[in-house]
């Protein structure tokens, strides 16, 4: 070893290591930067990897739909309604009409995952604005904002986007409006306590002292630190978002017939579940299924982005 | 004495979580009636070898391994029922945060109550007065007044008597301490304190206290117990670790007070570098890479543990330099500094 | 050397000479309200009336306990929150008028806060957290991240190693470097400590406070340091502040204040202090109970009802801080001439 010097010339130099100080390079682990560490922990989870194989697996199935169907999903045959599942034409069986269903259940996860995601993101949208604001500026414009939006949770959701569907007329735009105006404020809540959460960190306080506009703390210090938060809160509203999508084709304020989604596919095979039950419910399980896979997904996102120091 | 069977004794506890090795064999007598305190950093594992005694870890995600006998139980061999009765009941605990220790829906006085009943079969008049008894106990003013309290109407000081209050309703032999100053004022600091020495010199109670706070460590205990990366580096009455220190490490923290500095304005005796990764844990004395006097054999194998005064135990190679290096005055630093802390 | 290339004489924006303060304080306001149950409307009267001064150079220590109203007296200084009444005076200026507006005022007067992890955007990494005050404050891009670098490495962070770390990958010690890296960079006269070391281990403690020293040295930077830890506050600064209940109990040289305190609350602090000396130990505790709510508090002296000194005296009349000795004020009634209580010195005496 070197021979002993002094704390007081030791910390003159800083403690800034020279080279022959340095420790071993091994311990030197270059940083990956948060949403790296996010990554590398969600591909460590398991289910959530699984939930989003299969959301990758339907979101490729939606956009391939029309090349990809082994039948015409809208051509029908009186003589051949209501195949049951496993047959040799018609692999999942036929509906009412005597359609193929595997090509009407892939065709209809376009408009399903169409009118179940949409709302979500340009609620995600208008929401995280409007909570933001209310959340960083505070003060009246807070209590305004946030007082409307108590208003619209006076309703049930599913209340709320029927009357408004009903409102404004049948049709796929309409129910994107509707949903929409359901989860703004849902969004909107969250993110107006995640931002009166970051506000009262003492980074914000720092960045104020550093003499920066409070649009440049906005945009540099707040919006990455509540995105993630919401965006996640976002996610696991799409699998809302497809059942209510779903209940509104049923109730036919949605999508029209012939087109096939899986919300108005169970309401026509409705009349069907007394004699092929299995089929009649095909639509309802993809429902289920891709929406637990939304919620999974965003659960684990949840978790990796939880990151304590 | 006429039970001469220590209070608290560890024999090589060794505690992980996963490959976290986080407390590394240690080895630890409390005799009864006596104040032991367990000082040392953050990551030092003060509060998990604590914890063992009462087992309070997840039992999937953690590892206990060694002997642990407290108030005459083997606390390894408990079932989940025994330890239930165990906790609180032979050997209770405080915290830091009072709050945590307390249900924010009921009285103080319907938890104190409360915990007798659980453990004993006694009526709820004399229940309450056993309360009232213990909240005099610890010297909390208008008392009957103050059991009808909920935690969050009592200032901090008083809600950390409640807790002594509460951890003593049972009678415990053995009363555990996690950092019960740390949160509080220093005039309220030093009341709790001395509170802490008049119950063990009144009830007869063992105390260990975990702190990082050698002043407050010598405040309550006899002996203090100096640990650093999951073992225990020196052990012995607190003067002869504060007064005669024979560990290097012991002997950093006793020069960094800012008391300690010879004048205004002089540097203060660092420790340089920050403690190891436990889950890379290196060969030899774990606080060699940071020791002024760290040799080829530190680095090594792991120094054995010398009695070098009757109850003065240190587990260190060069015990005679660095009692010597403190007793010449300030320490030559070593020239290598590391990542600064 | 010095890594801040601008700055090449830390005193070439003095104003008013040495000997006038580099912060004055006078007046200093601030009062919460809150809501108790039953709807009547109160006051937390955190800061009631604070006057001191910030000399050039040196380093104030704030020191009370909870409810004394330090943190708030930090807040206020920095602007942080409104204050209700009062003048700030930096370098003879007036802060928030047309002469010295908060921005400029900023730019001179930077602040280290106790949580190292909460007062770092867990986002952004040790180097874009200390080159963000410049970058907003005009620097170029690219001179800012040289700043930032220079500055990591002059507070013993390796700028190699740490530069691109995110604040939880480093430990606590070191993300108080950063802080102090961060306060540093936008070449302030005063930095404002509030309990920067008191989350620290004691033997970082150490690492960092000698640290603060070099820094000061260096640069030629006033203090305010802000701590419950009279032993740290002694060690590390020139005079100090005692403060009870959001006023001012007793401010002096801190050789004076600690050694020979006039208040008998510094006193009550001081005997609080665990000894080191096992032989030793306290016997008793000076004062029973926790400090008062600073709603509502005592009339006269506000210490009265704890004070072993008091006097009927005390409740009626609130002590003035008085000058008992060179720059040693004491705000008892005990210690001022001609106040009425038993024990105070005679007038003559005190001239």
């Amino acid at each position: 070893m070197t021979a002993p010097i002094t704390a007081a010339s030791m910390a003159l130099d800083g403690g800034v290591l020279s080279a022959g100080d340095t420790a071993p390079e091994a311990a030197f682990v270059p940083s990956r930067g948060f949403w790296g560490h996010v990554g590398h922990r969600l591909v460590r989870d398991p289910v959530a990897m699984g939930a989003g194989a299969l959301i990758l697996l339907v979101v490729l199935i939606a956009i391939l739909a029309p090349w990809i169907t082994p039948m015409d999903p809208y051509k029908g045959s009186m003589l051949r309604r209501l195949k049951h599942v496993g047959d040799a034409t018609y692999w999942l069986g036929s509906d009412e009409l005597g359609r193929d269903m595997i090509s009407r259940l892939m065709l209809g996860a376009r408009l399903s995952l169409f009118i179940g995601v949409t709302p979500v993101l340009i609620a995600f949208v208008i929401g995280s604005a409007i909570g933001i604001l209310a959340g960083y500026v505070g003060g009246w414009l807070n209590t305004i904002l946030m007082r409307t939006i108590d208003v619209f949770f006076a309703f049930p959701s599913v209340l709320l986007a029927i009357a408004l569907s009903g409102a404004l007329g049948a049709g796929i735009f309409n129910s994107i409006v509707s949903l929409t105006c359901v989860f703004v404020p849902q969004i909107a809540r969250v993110a107006e306590s995640v931002t009166t959460g970051i506000r009262k960190r003492d980074y914000i306080d720092a960045a104020k002292l550093s003499g920066a506009s409070p649009l440049t703390i906005m945009r540099v210090q707040v919006l990455g630190n509540v995105v993630g938060p919401i965006f996640v809160y976002a996610t696991s509203l799409i699998s809302v978002s497809m059942i209510l999508a779903s209940g509104l084709s049923f109730l036919g304020l949605g999508v029209r017939p012939p087109e096939p989604e899986w919300g108005l596919m169970l309401n026509t095979l409705r009349t069907a579940i007394y004699a092929n039950p299995v089929v009649a419910a095909l639509p309802g399980v993809c429902i289920f299924i891709v929406s637990i896979a939304f919620n999974l997904f965003s659960d684990g996102l949840r978790a990796a982005m939880e990151i304590r120091q | 004495m006429s039970n001469p069977e220590p209070a608290v004794t560890l024999g090589n506890l060794r505690v992980a979580f996963g490959k976290v090795q986080v407390v590394d064999g240690v080895d630890l007598t409390v005799e009864r009636g006596q104040a032991m305190a367990l000082i040392g950093e953050s990551g030092s594992g003060k509060s998990v070898t604590l914890r063992a005694i009462l087992r309070l870890f997840h039992e999937g995600r953690s590892r206990i391994e060694g002997t642990i006998l407290a108030a005459g139980r083997d606390v390894q061999a408990l079932s989940k029922r025994q330890l239930a009765d165990f906790r609180g009941g032979d050997v209770s605990m405080i915290f830091q945060e009072p709050l945590l220790a307390f249900d924010p829906v009921y009285t103080v006085g319907q938890q104190i109550t409360e915990a007798i009943h659980r453990h004993e079969k006694i009526s709820k008049d004399d229940a309450r007065k056993r309360a009232l008894a213990l909240f005099e106990r610890v010297r909390i003013p208008s008392p009957e007044r103050r059991l009808d309290n909920y935690p969050h109407e009592m200032s901090g000081g008083m809600r950390q008597r409640a807790m002594i209050a509460l951890a003593l309703a049972c009678r415990p032999q053995v009363l555990l301490a996690d950092e019960p100053t740390t949160a509080l004022d220093a005039t309220v600091q030093i009341q709790v304190l001395l509170l802490l020495r008049e119950l063990q010199r009144d009830l007869g109670l063992s105390i260990i206290i975990v702190t990082h706070d050698l002043g407050a460590a010598v405040e309550v205990a006899d002996r203090i117990a100096v640990m650093y990366a999951g073992k225990i580096v020196e052990t012995g009455t607190a003067h002869q670790v504060v007064l005669d220190p024979h560990h290097p490490y012991t002997i950093g923290l006793l020069r960094s007070r800012a008391e300690g500095a010879l004048a205004k304005g002089s540097r203060l005796q660092t420790i340089p570098g920050s403690p190891p990764d436990l889950a890379n844990r290196p060969p030899g004395c774990p606080f060699a890479p940071r020791c002024f006097l760290a040799e080829e054999q530190c680095r090594r194998e792991m120094p054995p543990v010398a009695e070098i005064a009757p109850g003065h135990k240190v587990a260190c190679w060069r015990t005679d330099e660095a009692a010597a290096a403190y007793r010449a005055g300030p320490t030559p630093v070593r020239a290598a500094e590391l990542v600064p802390a | 050397m010095s890594v801040i290339p601008s700055a090449p004489d830390p005193f070439a924006r003095d104003r008013g000479g040495p000997a006038q303060p580099l912060l004055s304080v006078s007046g200093l306001y601030k009062h919460f309200p809150v809501r108790k149950a039953g709807g009547k409307k109160q006051v937390v009267r955190a800061v009631d009336g604070v006057d001191f001064d910030v000399l050039k150079g040196e380093t104030l220590g704030i020191v009370g306990e909870s409810g004394c109203g330090k943190s708030t007296t930090a807040k206020l200084l920095m602007g942080l929150i409104e204050r209700d009444s009062g003048s700030l005076l930096y370098d003879g200026q007036a802060v928030g008028e047309r002469v010295m507006p908060w921005r400029s005022y900023r730019r001179q007067v930077q602040m280290v806060f106790q949580d190292s992890y909460a007062s770092l955007n867990p986002r952004m990494t040790v180097e874009q957290s200390i080159a963000f005050g410049p970058k907003v404050n005009g620097v170029s891009g690219r001179e800012a991240v040289e700043r930032a670098r220079a500055l990591l490495a002059r507070v013993g962070l390796e700028p190699k190693r740490f530069a691109g770390r995110y604040p939880h990958e480093i430990s606590g010690g070191q993300r108080q470097r950063v802080n102090i890296a961060r306060s540093l960079a936008l070449e302030p006269r005063l930095v404002l400590l509030d309990e920067a070391v008191s989350a620290l281990d004691k033997s970082v403690e150490a690492q960092v406070l000698n640290l603060l020293l070099d820094l000061k040295a260096e640069f030629g930077l006033t203090y305010i340091f802000i701590s419950h830890d009279l032993n740290v506050v002694r060690f590390i600064s020139d005079r100090v502040m005692v403060m009870y209940l959001g006023r001012v109990s007793e401010i002096g040289p801190s050789d004076t204040v600690l050694d020979a305190p006039a208040h008998p609350y510094t006193e009550a602090l001081l005997a609080s202090m665990p000894s080191l000396d096992p032989d030793n130990r306290t016997q008793a505790a000076l004062l029973q109970g926790d400090p008062p709510n600073p709603i509502d508090p005592p009339s006269g002296c506000r210490f009265h009802p704890r004070c072993t000194l008091a006097e009927p005296i005390c409740s009626e009349k609130e002590p003035p801080l008085d000058t008992v000795g060179p720059l040693h004020r004491v705000s008892c009634l005990a210690r001022q001439p001609g106040s009425g209580h038993s024990a105070a010195p005679a007038r003559a005496l005190a001239a």
